[in-house]
């Protein structure tokens, strides 16, 4: 029963570290918009987040192993840390100092990742009351 | 925690930003200097921009914070004004000005103030999402 009341908050917590994790890459980008030379980086937050997902759905379950152990190569770090696999982003317009931090696309990365974030935050406080309110409605009707 | 890491981030861009904004400043200001006694005038001055990577063992390329490596000064020609009564005149009746570009120092600055508005977005959103993150659970 709580396994199953749980893995819903599993998945979305992973979203979560994976928002934090990409919002943070994406400040780094936002950062070195004038540094010659620097390479914006982003990565795929669907197949990162579906590959923590099976990566978690392996280590779960009725198993026995060592947490951490069994976690796939570029999800995760063995601290539980998110690791997903890092691409370069293609520019748009090439600079002559050959950086390639595109500010708009970044931007609206920026804010586009800041809201699912949040909405991420709402699944699980929405996630969390319904549990609450299943193991109370009992006594207080 | 990884928002938490973006103040690191975003602090070192806007500290950089505000480095570049300092030598946009003197640069400004000493636009109209004459060379001094040396017969050395004020040469502009640009800051480089470096990432610094400041993350943990294994997670270092992805927190990419900037720094200001060096400051370099402009090698561009000084500017000559014929002014034979100006007291800083050389015997031909030349004054030598510093090298400033003043309309390349405001470009340099609009530019500088726009990428420091950035970093204090960047750093604002951290935050609200880090409060939010806080009340997690709780209403």
């Amino acid at each position: 029963m709580i396994p199953k009341l749980t893995a819903s908050l599993d998945f979305h917590g992973q979203a979560l570290l994976l928002r934090a994790e990409r919002q943070r890459l994406i400040a780094g980008n936002i950062a070195n918009a004038d540094t010659p030379g620097f390479k914006a980086r982003d990565f795929d937050f669907a197949s990162a987040l579906r590959a923590a997902s099976a990566a978690s759905a392996a280590a779960g379950g009725n198993d026995t192993r060592a947490p951490g152990e069994g976690i796939a190569q570029g999800v995760m770090t063995a601290g539980g840390r998110p690791a997903p696999i890092l691409r370069y982003a293609q520019p748009a317009q090439t600079h002559l100092d050959s950086n390639t931090v595109d500010m708009d696309r970044e931007r609206a990365a920026f804010a586009h990742n800041a809201t699912q974030y949040e909405a991420t935050l709402r699944f699980i406080n929405g996630s969390v009351r319904t549990t609450l309110d299943a193991m109370k409605s009992h006594h207080q009707g | 925690m990884s928002l938490s890491r973006i103040f690191d981030v975003a602090g070192s861009a806007v500290s950089a930003q505000s480095q570049r904004l300092n030598v946009v400043a003197s640069n400004l200001a000493n636009a109209d200097t004459v060379a001094g006694p040396d017969g050395s005038p004020y040469k502009a001055r640009q800051v480089v921009f470096q990432t610094l990577l400041m993350g943990a063992p294994g997670q270092r390329e992805a927190n990419a914070g900037v720094r200001v490596s060096t400051i370099t000064e402009s090698q561009a020609t000084a500017r000559r004004v014929h002014d034979p009564k100006h007291p800083g005149a050389d015997a031909d009746g030349y004054v030598t000005y510093s090298n400033v570009s003043p309309v390349e120092e405001m470009v340099n600055m609009i530019s500088a103030s726009r990428s420091y508005q950035n970093n204090v977005e960047v750093m604002n959103t951290a935050r609200n999402l880090l409060l939010k993150t806080l009340q997690m659970g709780q209403s």
